[in-house]
């Protein structure tokens, strides 16, 4: 029932006893505090068991207090908020959380799936590559469904998420991770120099283990410095101190990944705020004042509920005034473990007994014994009994041989400590290990960071105060500032003594990782067949490869690997460490970035008016680009579309092709630039003239085509297809910048300057005249094929006309700047309404374009040459162009390559596909008789069937024979027939009108 | 990775583009196919200090020529094209 918090102790604590917090366990009603995690809530509820094990279903408790958790995942909310494996230790309570266990079914005290503990043997490392090697069809069918129900943890919302996550830039001269003792000392001493400060604490609180371990700081308690020196940070005029956020990548150039979870306390975001931020910091220093990670040691039924870290078990008494056991036993190996015995004491638990591997237990912690009034055993802890209720009993192997049993409802172990080496070691750093303190501790760090306190084996208080503030005020002279970092805080340093001790041998499953699953029986069969390599053995038994990425288990698993290869520790090495140091959702990475917003979207000048039109549109790239104009009563797009060519090829139409890129190219050496990246002579265009244009990669493939126009002596109007705009642009500065140094001429995109409409049909004049001022002469004579010069519109502005026809038809490209697109395309259909003007897309822009045998983007495939395409006979002899060697080369020029063709279904009701592949009429079709493919198709008005282009093997050569289409992809067969690809006015008449 | 373009300071690597090895010279008009052939298709893939083409197209649109040890991708210096920038080299 809500409200009784039967294991919460009546004082102390840094949680707000006046607001009280109700939330939902697995549908159970709990109450907790404000300051409370859900885990601790859990604890102040007594409640142990929360989850079940990834393979063996096993019951686990709460293991840690913080990110390192490998246990206590739970699934976060419900409906489309619900988040998986979220860590019951970092997740802050609020009202009305609602929290559920993983892996278990139908309940979490009745978990059916525990009788795979009863097939263990098979669950054994390895498991994987022994089991389901054969068949292979069986993996997907049988294999990965069942281990996926089986094993696993928690199962993903299935819908959208609802919120909104962001991503921010940040820089600061020196970036602080952790707000430990060692972190706000080192903020402090930069802050004071005047550093730009950015400290960044994943907890919600600052202090680090000062929250949990107390202690006295120049003279004052632990929780009275913090105070102090938050107050004085807070008034420094540039440190910036993120709660919530974890640093969790280092990457190139001083730049940190950081993760703040904004709004993960709450049921849900407040309106208009994110639920997290993705921060990018540019830092000139990085201080890591990470921390270390109390380490586990592995014993038969170390993961029964109720066996927690040490220094967890004292968070929770100390800092959260709630009580995960009433009678606790400690297991340790050092001298830190028993501050937890202290604390219990002086929280008034019982201790049954502390075991200590050391062999010299000091006369202090004797006489706490003998005054607490329970037992110093010299020993390991060989065996727990209990189950999903708890520990109820722990066996004890005394040094000597003797055993021992002690009853607890508790079981603190500690084994050491581990530094944090993640961030230090992320690029590609491996940490070197350090005997005083068994434990591996960062040997050097990527460039401008350094770490300090227990992220850098200094375990000790006046130790963390004193390099965290040397490292503070180094890093603020390092980036340059200059101001006094005054006095150090000042701190003793505690006693220190370890006897390494990672695996107790015994009866029963010990694990190693939590998490996996691993057991120490794991790393030794992974030794017996042989994958002793520390990188093998991670992936051989999966050690170290769950959520919490090892950060309990990875240590102890290459200790054992160690001893049983008889290697020492740090010949055993430790794998790679990469980010990110704590899960991070995709949605952050992701930011506002989804959905519409996934990419930016570019728009045409007439966009709107065509969407008020109705118009269809297609995304090219990142265009909206209208692809046909539906009217009503028309039953389907081939419908809309064939109108449309009607439309042009009678009358008149117009398309925006603002799309295509546009480049000014100026400069005396304008000309004889264009020369060298086109196969065909630009120096030799007459001012008023435009030209197709044809540019190779420098291997001899085609790149991209376009018209060029020169407007003026020094001044070509450069045009690209629509997909390459960007890469044109990008190639023409290298050559212009890179390759031909000499030239004296200048690059500028204008794409974006201008809107561009094709305007085709017979009646093209008609509508122009309309629209251009009467003086300009359009005329045949006036303004012939292929001209082009600047001309005055009615009203005044200024407009370049184009006399080019991509359609076939007599035709004109007319281009004024951006902002009066729209009001010439109302203009366009106003004035062309007597002669019935039809706004066309680029599905009917493509129809002409295959009825004239253009090429376009399946034919520039990258892999044509432009013998290939039919435009070999473009490619100058007289100049030397971006190219032209590898042109020349045998294999490009062999008389057998896939050329472009037109091909028609012999039958002329059967429809066209493209991409079926061309063979030989009567053969069976194979790889050995494939000729070519079709690349392009249409349903031609014109033609009343459906035609296409295709790239086939000495096509031109084969005019008039009927070859196979074969389709496999849609099981279609037919006959088709080579033929000209120009299958509209191929003698070009009805262009030149 | 950060690097600091020679017209626009220092900026981030989302607005360049690599090409790659900045040590091939395109051969001249006359060179035979096999020089081209090298040209077009014969990189050093070089483990340490590289000279190296890359794009400043979200800025100044100036190609660089980077020294970057791919190992560590620490950047020892960064120059403009030739004819980045300027008109004309030597006019």
């Amino acid at each position: 029932m809500a409200g009784v918090q039967a294991n919460r102790l009546a004082n102390g604590g840094l949680i707000d006893r006046l607001v009280s917090l109700n939330f939902r366990f697995d549908g159970k009603s709990f109450s907790g505090f404000q300051g409370d995690t859900l885990a601790s809530a859990l604890v102040a509820n007594g409640v142990k068991l929360v989850g079940r094990s990834f393979k063996y279903h096993r019951p686990r408790g709460i293991l840690t207090a913080g990110s390192e958790e490998p246990n206590a995942l739970v699934e976060l909310r419900s409906g489309a908020r619900c988040e998986p494996n979220t860590k019951a230790t970092t997740a802050e309570l609020y009202e009305g959380l609602e929290a559920a266990s993983q892996n278990r079914w139908p309940s979490l005290r009745h978990d059916l799936m525990a009788v795979n503990q009863l097939f263990a043997p098979i669950f054994v490392a390895g498991f994987y590559y022994k089991t389901f090697m054969w068949p292979a069809k069986f993996w997907e069918a049988i294999y990965e469904p069942a281990i996926r129900r089986a094993a696993g943890l928690g199962r993903a919302a299935g819908i959208a998420d609802p919120d909104h996550y962001d991503k921010a830039w940040a820089h600061c001269d020196v970036l602080i991770a952790g707000s430990g003792p060692a972190g706000l000392a080192a903020a402090l001493a930069a802050g004071r120099s005047g550093a730009r400060v950015i400290l960044c604490e994943e907890d919600f609180a600052l202090g680090g283990r000062l929250l949990s371990d107390g202690g006295t700081i120049d003279g004052m308690p632990a929780a009275e410095w913090i105070s102090r020196t938050l107050t004085e940070l807070v008034a420094l005029p540039d440190v910036r101190i993120m709660t919530r956020t974890t640093l969790f990548g280092v990457y190139d150039g001083g730049t940190y990944g950081a993760l703040e979870r904004v709004n993960d306390h709450l049921p849900s975001p407040p309106e208009h705020q994110v639920r997290q931020r993705l921060w990018r910091i540019v830092a000139k220093r990085c201080v890591v004042a990470a921390g270390a990670i109390e380490r586990p040691i592995v014993f038969a039924g170390n993961d029964t509920p109720g066996v927690m870290m040490a220094s967890a078990m004292r968070t929770y008494v100390a800092r959260y005034a709630a009580t995960p056991a009433r009678r606790i036993a400690l297991f340790t190996n050092n001298e830190d473990g028993w501050r937890t015995v202290e604390t219990a004491l002086g929280a008034g638990l019982q201790v049954a007994a502390v075991v200590d591997a050391r062999p010299d237990v000091s006369p202090a912690h004797r006489s706490l014994a003998s005054k607490g009034g329970f037992p110093v055993l010299n020993g390991s802890v060989s065996a727990v009994d209990g189950g999903k209720d708890g520990v109820s009993k722990i066996s004890v192997s005394l040094t000597g041989g003797a055993r021992a049993e002690v009853e607890a409802d508790g079981l603190a172990v500690s084994g050491g400590w581990n530094p944090a080496v993640g961030l230090t070691s992320y690029h590609r750093g491996r940490p070197k290990w350090q005997d005083n303190i068994a434990a591996f501790v960062p040997d050097g760090a990527p460039p401008g960071m350094v770490a300090v306190g227990a992220a850098n084996g200094a375990f000790t208080l006046g130790a963390c105060l004193s390099q965290g503030f040397a490292a503070g005020a180094q890093a603020a002279r390092d980036a340059g500032r200059s101001g006094k970092a005054g006095s150090v805080p000042v701190a003793a340093d505690e006693a220190f003594s370890l006897t390494p001790l990672w695996h107790v041998a015994g009866k029963g499953k010990a694990f190693v990782d939590q998490q996996h699953d691993v057991t120490a029986s794991d790393i030794e069969l992974a030794q017996r067949e042989g994958f002793e390599s520390v990188e093998h053995l991670k992936r051989y038994t999966t050690l170290g490869m769950a959520t919490d990425q090892g950060k309990t288990s990875n240590v102890a698993g290459l200790a054992i690997m160690a001893a049983v290869t008889g290697k020492s520790i740090p010949e055993t090495g430790t794998t790679i460490y990469r980010p990110p140091y704590v899960p991070v959702a995709i949605g952050a990475f992701a930011g506002h970035h989804r959905d519409e917003n996934f990419h930016a979207t570019r728009l045409t000048p007439s966009h709107h008016w065509a969407a008020e039109q109705g118009a269809i549109f297609v995304d090219t790239g990142l265009w909206k680009r209208a692809q046909w104009y539906p009217r009503a009563g028309e039953k389907d797009w081939l419908e809309s579309v064939t109108r449309e060519v009607k439309a042009v090829r009678s009358g008149v139409g117009f398309c925006d092709v603002s799309t295509l890129g546009k480049i000014d190219v100026h400069g005396p050496d304008a000309g004889a630039f264009l020369d060298r990246v086109y196969i065909n002579t630009f120096s030799n265009l007459a001012v008023g003239k435009a030209r197709y244009g044809l540019m190779l990669r420098e291997d001899g493939m085609v790149y991209d085509d376009g018209t060029t126009s020169r407007l003026a002596e020094e001044q070509y109007f450069l045009t690209t297809t629509t997909a390459k705009a960007g890469p044109v642009m990008q190639h023409l500065e290298f050559c212009r910048q890179v390759l031909f140094p000499e030239l004296d001429v200048q690059l500028t995109s204008v794409s974006d300057q201008w809107a561009q409409f094709s305007i085709a049909g017979p009646k093209t004049r008609d509508l122009l005249r309309e629209i251009v001022d009467p003086a300009e002469d359009l005329s045949n004579e006036g303004f012939p094929f292929m001209g082009a010069r600047e001309v005055a519109l009615r009203g005044g502005i200024k407009a370049r006309l184009f006399r080019i026809s991509f359609s076939g038809e007599m035709a004109f490209e007319i281009s004024v700047p951006a902002r009066h697109g729209d009001a010439l395309v109302r203009n366009l259909m106003q004035a062309g309404a007597p002669f019935g003007v039809t706004p066309y897309g680029t599905e009917a822009l493509s129809v002409m374009r295959i009825e004239k045998g253009h090429v376009a983007g399946p034919e520039l495939s990258g892999t044509t040459t432009a013998a290939d395409l039919g435009l070999g006979k473009m490619m100058s002899t007289k100049k030397d162009f971006v190219g032209r060697v590898m042109a020349g080369r045998e294999a490009l020029v062999a008389a057998d390559r896939q050329v472009v063709v037109g091909i028609k279904p012999t039958d002329k009701a059967s429809r066209l596909r493209s991409g079926a592949h061309v063979i030989p009429k009567s053969e069976i079709p194979g790889p050995g008789n494939d000729q070519g493919y079709v690349t392009s198709v249409c349903f031609s008005p014109t033609l009343d069937q459906w035609i296409g282009l295709g790239l086939v093997e000495r096509g031109r050569e084969r005019i008039g024979e009927i070859v196979h289409a074969h389709d496999p992809l849609r099981g279609e067969d037919y006959d088709v027939e080579l033929c000209n690809p120009v299958f509209y006015d191929p003698d070009g008449g009805r262009q030149r009108g | 990775m950060r690097i600091v373009c020679p017209f626009c300071g220092e900026r981030e690597l989302g607005e360049f583009t690599y090409l790659g090895d900045a040590k091939p010279q395109r051969p001249a008009a006359d060179a035979s196919e096999d020089a081209v052939y090298d040209y077009v298709y014969l990189r050093d893939n070089i483990a340490g200090v590289m000279s190296e083409h890359w794009y400043h197209g979200g800025g100044c649109r100036s190609w660089l020529k980077i020294t970057r040890n791919t190992l560590t991708h620490e950047i020892s210096t960064v120059e403009p094209a030739a004819g980045a920038g300027a008109a004309k080299v030597g006019a």
